[in-house]
């Protein structure tokens, strides 16, 4: 799961059965910094997000999982909620090196 | 499964229902000694354990594990938070 932003709303006329009546968007894939991933991808949204929400993103399987009634679509990335808040640590404050032999955490 | 740090948490009033009463949380892996973490291998995963920021997490990463993890035979989630880690061995 990752997060985007909505850049625009895609509209298509011909769609294959199942997919009739959802709403696609335009996202951008984001990094937990909020900085671009890859290029502009088209996600089926189900929250009613909008241009300028950031929202967070389901991939593969799952999107078509993420559906309201019929789950056999071809649809592969699902908008499945709208960030109200967002807190992230900065990168220095936790290890995240796997250091060789034990490891205490707790 | 795989290995990371909770770095962040998301707040989201609205969502998909499979997404209510659990929390959303950002999670950095880890990485072995001398290699560097990449700027695009952070992800969201939904909490299962009771997880907080700062914890080391175990993940799984997959969505029929993340199904069965949540007892919802068609819930739309990849990422959840399964195991919260004490400590790991690495092979030196």
């Amino acid at each position: 799961m990752l997060f985007g932003r909505v850049k625009g709303t895609a509209i298509c006329t011909m769609k294959y059965q199942g997919t009739e009546g959802l709403k696609l968007l335009v996202v951008q894939p984001l990094n937990k910094k909020l900085e671009p991933i890859g290029i502009l991808q088209v996600a089926a949204d189900v929250v009613q997000a909008g241009v300028g929400d950031l929202c967070v993103m389901v991939r593969s399987r799952e999107a078509a999982l993420a559906m309201p009634d019929i789950k056999f679509v071809p649809i592969d990335l699902a908008l499945v909620g709208i960030v109200d808040e967002l807190e992230i640590r900065p990168d220095g404050k936790y290890d995240v090196t796997l250091r060789r032999g034990w490891s205490q955490f707790s | 499964m795989m290995l990371g740090k909770v770095v962040g948490t998301v707040v989201t009033t609205i969502s998909h229902r499979d997404y209510k009463n659990r929390r959303l949380l950002v999670v950095q892996p880890l990485v072995l000694e001398g290699e560097k973490p990449s700027a695009e291998d952070d992800f969201i995963a939904l909490d299962n354990t009771q997880a907080g920021i700062g914890d080391t997490v175990l993940v799984n990463r997959e969505g029929n594990g993340a199904r069965q993890a949540l007892k919802n035979p068609d819930a739309c989630v990849i990422s959840v938070i399964v195991g919260i880690v004490d400590s790991i061995y690495v092979e030196s």
